[in-house]
């Protein structure tokens, strides 16, 4: 025990709990969409708006007990990641409820449903359940290496979600995309889910067949080719996915799992010619699915020129009213609630939500929700390289990786740079299986880097000088 | 609503919106810098407040010019921290059982804190007892006031002898 340096030590510092910055900086995550909110009522109505208080007391008594739950039962963990979501949670709630306040919407739901119902209040419903789930997970999971145990029935449980909507009569076929069921009068979304689960099963299968991945392989140009025999895996999830997108349409979905999978076996691996094969693969893949199914090659001809189309598919007009709500919005945006990203008419409180951010924020805005949503992957990330257990660390990014394609995925389509995929923006959509899950997501990232900060136990008392022997000479 | 007003709110909001991203960063800034550099012998300046001395405490003088023939380093040369080496430059190097020495002496006869070495104003290298309980021995003399180190005089403490030497 003798740790003799030179003259300096390098000793970790003792990890305050942080969480009264926490509790600070949720306070400003509740008053800022309650700005929000009275921005919107005076801008729509010129008033401020009746349920301005209950809103705000609702959503503060959620971040309040989301809160209390981390403090009791995950006290070292990471400050930032409870309000970063509790204020895109809070600001969904606002961009959904001043999208309610459309005529044009209303409209829009009475001839196609026949009665507008408003988004908001199951949003905050949602929302109340998400944080339910969220403290459920704290208070279920005290250690995340028990998931370990569920690898492979985490695998199976992840194929049957990704099933289930193929399933005829428990598959609802929304919109063109099979992705929802309908149980008991409620549409679900099982890929949300899924996406945690098979999180579970990637981390828990990298961590036992890493060396095996990374350590044999041949030299080629500079990359290190795997053998044969070790393709096996990414082919079977690159098949899986491949098979979603042309049963279930979703290009979202195939993405998401399959570019999780390629990141996790890059972060276990270290291995750069993973990244290479998994893109070959996917733009492979694409390609050649692009090539038969109509409803990838509508999202393609959309992307590529969404004003040429405009007036003939749905699709392009979408796309269009996307792009012209970013540019309307300027670098500071119309102000909230006096856009017209409304004009999307179709899912423009769900996929296109991103859009009323651009137009009434402006670039200004959007850069500030893209970073908000980077610093929630960034403490993901740190929470992975302190995670001091392989499985904690595979785990932790693969939940923030894939929290980060979709944020890509979902930015990317509405923006236009690449094709849109359907895919929701986590905590900003509309929509339950979204919010539950991505707070359930939070909740897991929370748990790991509770594990990751908590100080190691704290060494033996060191010994008293009352201990020191004495010489006696006899 | 006055235009104005929905102005100064649309701003006001922006502004808002970024001032809470710029608190979030300044709150991941402590996490960067998640390890500690410590100097030893100013933190062990504090520390030794308590302990008796006998000598004026002085806090060790800046580095000055090594003279010819000062010892560079201090050798364990018996003891379970046999072979140990410590570079000399300047800087208090305290001994004993506590945690946060410079040298942590894994020795049942040595007290938490039993002695320190110290330069004074010229350079000359001292030796001081901390009030141990089984003293702290130059050559053969149990130390009772801070004293010079001749080069090569072995200091005892419990089992462990060290030695400065060039």
């Amino acid at each position: 025990m003798s740790v003799v340096t030179n003259t300096t030590t390098i000793g970790a510092i003792e990890l305050p709990s942080r969480r009264n910055t926490e509790l600070m900086l949720l306070g400003f995550a509740v008053v800022i969409p309650m700005f929000a909110y009275a921005n919107v009522g005076l801008a729509i109505n010129g008033k401020l708006p009746p349920g301005m208080l209950v809103y705000g007391l609702g959503l503060g008594a959620l971040a309040g007990v989301a809160h209390l739950v981390v403090r009791r039962y995950a006290k070292y963990a990471d400050p930032l990641l409870l309000p970063l979501a509790t204020l895109l949670n809070g600001l969904g709630l606002v961009f959904i409820w001043r999208l309610d306040q459309s005529e044009r919407l209303q409209n829009l739901a009475k001839r196609s449903f026949g009665a507008f119902s408003p988004s908001a209040p199951n949003q905050m419903l949602y929302t109340a359940v998400g944080i339910a789930l969220f403290a459920a997970v704290l208070l279920l999971l005290k250690d995340h290496r028990v998931l370990q145990r569920f690898t492979y029935i985490s695998m199976a449980g992840a194929l049957v979600l990704l099933i289930l909507p193929v399933i005829p009569g428990l598959g609802a076929d929304v919109f063109g995309a099979k992705i929802w069921i309908s149980v008991g009068g409620f549409s679900i979304q099982p890929g949300e889910f899924a996406k945690i689960v098979i999180a579970i099963f990637f981390a828990g299968y990298l961590m036992v067949k890493r060396d095996a991945l990374a350590l044999a392989s041949r030299r080629f140009m500079g990359l290190y080719l795997p053998r044969g025999r070790d393709l096996g895996p990414i082919l079977m999830i690159w098949a899986m996915s491949l098979l979603v997108l042309i049963f279930e349409n979703d290009l979202g979905t195939s993405l998401l799992f399959f570019g999780m999978f390629v990141i996790m076996l890059y972060v276990a691996t270290e291995r750069t010619s993973w990244i290479v094969i998994g893109l070959l693969m996917s733009v492979g893949g694409a390609v050649v699915v692009a090539s038969f199914a109509s409803h990838v090659q509508a999202r393609v001809t959309a992307w590529l020129d969404p004003f040429a189309c405009y007036t003939t598919s749905g699709a392009c007009e979408q796309v269009g009213q996307s792009l012209m709500s970013f540019g309307s919005g300027g670098v500071l945006g119309t102000g909230l609630g006096q856009g017209h990203s409304d004009l999307i008419l179709f899912a423009a409180n769900s996929d296109f939500i991103f859009s009323t951010v651009g137009e009434e924020l402006g670039l200004a805005g959007v850069m500030a929700f893209l970073l908000i949503y980077g610093l929630i992957i960034e403490r993901g990330v740190r929470t992975a390289l302190a995670a001091r257990d392989p499985f904690g660390k595979l785990f932790a990014i693969g939940l923030s990786g894939a929290f980060a394609i979709q944020i890509f995925v979902v930015a990317g389509g509405v923006m236009g740079l690449i094709p849109l995929t359907g895919m929701t923006m986590p905590f900003l959509a509309s929509g339950g299986s979204s919010v539950l899950a991505n707070w359930a997501l939070i909740g897991i990232l929370i748990r790991i880097s509770d594990t990751a900060r908590r100080p190691a136990p704290a060494p033996a008392p060191s010994p008293d000088s009352e201990m020191t022997q004495v010489v006696r000479p006899s | 609503m006055s235009e104005l007003t929905l102005t100064v709110m649309r701003l006001g909001f922006l502004a808002v919106l970024w001032l809470f991203v710029i608190v979030a960063v300044q709150v991941i800034r402590s996490d960067l810098f998640g390890t500690r550099v410590t100097q030893r012998g100013s933190r062990r300046g504090g520390a030794a407040a308590g302990a008796p001395q006998q000598g004026g405490r002085q806090a060790a003088p800046p580095q000055q010019r090594q003279r010819r023939g000062a010892p560079t380093k201090l050798v364990v040369s018996e003891g379970t921290l046999t072979g140990t080496t410590v570079a000399l430059a300047g800087q208090t190097i305290t001994l004993g059982r506590a945690h946060d020495s410079t040298i942590v002496l894994d020795d049942d006869y040595a007290s938490s804190r039993h002695a320190r070495i110290y330069p004074d104003r010229d350079g000359q290298w001292i030796v001081e007892d901390l009030g141990s309980t089984n003293g702290t021995y130059l050559d053969r003399n149990r130390l009772t006031t801070p004293t010079p180190i001749p080069p090569g005089a072995p200091i005892r403490i419990g089992k462990t002898v060290i030695e400065l030497r060039k």
